[in-house]
């Protein structure tokens, strides 16, 4: 009985039509299926309550990027300003320094840290013994479980200008104490460094779990003809790789103008303010830290939207070159 | 001709060598470099502060002194950082796990009516959000600014976290054991808990690590909404402030007679924050790499 029920529930449209001559059959069955699986939709209340509350309801609070905020008005009462905020925040110095970092940042990662992993997967890769291997991998894993502030606060232990160790080194063999985090160019040239450094393990994983699906004949057939250890990384092992490769550079792609407010966040400090300032990073400082909040918003809003906007590109682009595509 | 032949193997053979030792260098000292940093901030942690000024201290303790860790230990606000930051990665664990559950299990049913709507309902949060003012103005307007909730409520539904799990259930609890238990007259409820969860073990333990290690490491929430009361303050926020920023000194140091060299009482406090994880660190490496593995294969 229970199993018909079922069925019925799950046959759907099919049985629908076979079964057209009931004129109550689709309330009925509609009621079956209601009997049945009412259980889902309780459980769904509440993950829905909290993406309604957390993640729908703050959509709401753009409406300030159109609006002057008032505190004494309140956020219902303040005036409407249509575009206005958006024009002043345009006309800012600070903002076309936010958008220019934002990219410089995120483009050099694009070069540098999105690189790292695929030369650092073909060594691992050439490596035969597994204890050796394993032992590797515990160690380029560590710093993908440190948090930013931790980072951070190394960083400075072994970069720091004063009493840094890296600098006590330099020092020691009679060169010059070197301002890694404390000058603009150097701390730009430090924050990618730094960046690699924490991602270039973790990254890895991705594409040593695709070149373990190498079929190892591939390389027994390429060896009896002849072809080396690079001949066999070109011709085998890059090209096997090569979709994974693709998806993630184009889903890298798509946030060049998002980025990490605790990274920059944790590197910065108050003698190199050129390339600290980021989006989020100006978001924080003219909202949370100075209450210009229709501004903040307009600046949220407008690297939100270029995000989609890029999103959608990268997920085209996927499409085009024959790939399932992100969505 | 055969002597030849095998004197090119042998070569050949040379010049692999060679290459794999180049490999094999190159690897360790990559793997060192992600090493190092750490063990110069313990040995620095442990060492006598004259060593430390006098810069002479890089891999290895010099002048063992732990009188560091002791100032960290007679430091309520740190103590109470760490209990707050156990407190809040606790909660947020168990919320995230019920909120994840309760959305993956009925959107990997095919009967459910409305999946596809529903699924883009939670999906569409990946790709867009009110961001940070937006954020900020909720969290303000429910009155949670300066509550541990402000910590634990918002952050604990992952869209990214419902889809692997989704996938999984999907994949492995077929419908036709979802039935079976459905003739023995179980309701949803029932098969849920007594048959879904116990077969998913594995991955709810590399969710729930997900869940933790995220919450444990993350500090951007708590700076801005931990504020006034700066008792609530998690670790990760108040190593910002002790460290990066280095604002705030020690309790102690004001009345403490002994004045000692801020940079061993820094470097032993990156060693108490960061001791949590390195000693879980070998235990969940396994999951969190099998984590990725099913977030990388997509639906």
């Amino acid at each position: 009985m229970a199993l018909k029920t079922v069925q019925n529930a799950t046959a759907g449209n099919e049985t629908a039509s076979l079964h057209s001559n009931a004129g109550n059959g689709k309330g009925r069955r509609f009621l079956a299926y209601w009997r049945n699986d009412w259980q889902l939709y309780a459980l769904l209340l509440v993950p829905l309550a909290f993406v309604l509350v957390f993640k729908y309801a703050p959509m709401s609070g753009l409406m300030l990027a159109f609006k002057e905020y008032k505190i004494a008005k309140g956020f219902w009462g303040s005036d409407w300003v249509g575009f206005e905020v958006f024009q002043e925040l345009f006309a800012k110095p600070d903002f076309g320094r936010a958008v220019r970092n934002t990219l410089l940042l995120n483009i050099s990662d694009l070069i540098f840290s999105f690189t790292a992993p695929i030369i650092l997967a073909l060594l691992l890769n050439e490596v035969k013994n597994v204890a050796f291997k394993r032992v590797n991998q515990t160690l380029l894993y560590l710093p993908h479980f440190l948090s930013w502030v931790i980072i951070g606060a190394i960083a400075y232990q072994l970069l720091g200008e004063g009493s840094g160790m890296i600098n006590n080194v330099i020092e020691a063999m009679g060169l010059d104490r070197v301002p890694f985090l404390q000058e603009d160019t150097h701390w730009l040239i430090s924050y990618i460094a730094i960046g690699v450094w924490q991602s270039m393990g973790w990254g890895t994983i991705i594409y040593l779990a695709a070149m373990s699906g190498i079929n190892p004949e591939m390389y027994e057939a390429a060896t009896v003809d002849g072809a080396g250890r690079f001949r066999k990384m070109r011709s085998i092992t890059l090209p096997s790789i090569r979709m994974t490769i693709v998806t993630l550079l184009i889903m890298n792609l798509g946030n060049v103008m998002g980025g990490s407010f605790e990274r920059v966040f944790a590197l910065s400090n108050k003698a190199t303010t050129e390339y600290t300032t980021t989006i989020p990073v100006l978001v924080y400082r003219w909202g949370i830290e100075s209450g210009n909040f229709s501004r903040a918003t307009a600046l949220g809003l407008f690297q939100a939207v270029i995000g989609v906007v890029l999103v959608l590109l990268a997920d085209r682009i996927a499409k085009k070159l024959g790939e399932d595509g992100l969505i | 001709m055969q002597i030849s032949n095998s004197r090119a193997v042998a070569k050949r053979r040379i010049k692999a060598d060679v290459w794999d030792v180049l490999i094999h260098a190159v690897l360790v000292i990559v793997s060192l470099v992600c090493l190092l940093p750490f063990v110069h901030v313990v040995a620095k942690s442990l060492s006598e502060d004259a060593y430390v000024i006098a810069q002479k201290v890089f891999l290895w303790p010099r002048g063992i002194n732990l009188e560091a860790y002791s100032k960290i230990f007679a430091d309520r606000s740190i103590l109470r950082s760490l209990y707050v930051s156990v407190l809040v990665t606790a909660v947020f664990t168990v919320i995230g796990m019920i909120v994840t559950i309760f959305a993956a299990y009925p959107l990997s049913r095919p009967q459910l009516k409305g999946r596809t709507f529903l699924t883009v309902i939670f999906m569409f949060t990946l790709y867009f959000s009110g961001g940070i003012i937006p954020d900020y103005l909720l969290i303000n307007n429910l009155g949670m600014l300066d509550t541990l909730w402000a910590l634990i409520l918002p952050l604990s539904f992952s869209a990214f976290n419902l889809l692997i799990l989704r996938s999984s259930i999907a994949s492995s609890i077929p419908v036709s054991l979802e039935e079976s238990a459905r003739i023995d007259g179980a309701g949803h409820f029932r098969i849920l808990f007594s048959i879904v969860l116990p077969l998913s073990k594995p991955i709810l333990a590399t969710l729930s690590l997900f869940y933790a290690v995220g919450r444990w490491n993350a500090y951007q929430d708590a700076l801005f909404y931990i504020k006034q009361n700066v008792e609530l303050r998690p670790l990760q926020l108040k190593l910002y402030y002790l460290v990066v920023q280095a604002s705030e000194s020690f309790q102690l140091e004001a009345t403490n007679v002994q004045l000692s060299n801020p940079e061993v009482l820094k470097a032993s406090v990156v060693v108490f924050a960061t001791l949590p994880i390195l000693c879980i660190y070998p235990f969940i490496q396994k999951y969190f790499v099998r984590g990725v593995m099913l977030g990388a294969v997509k639906e």
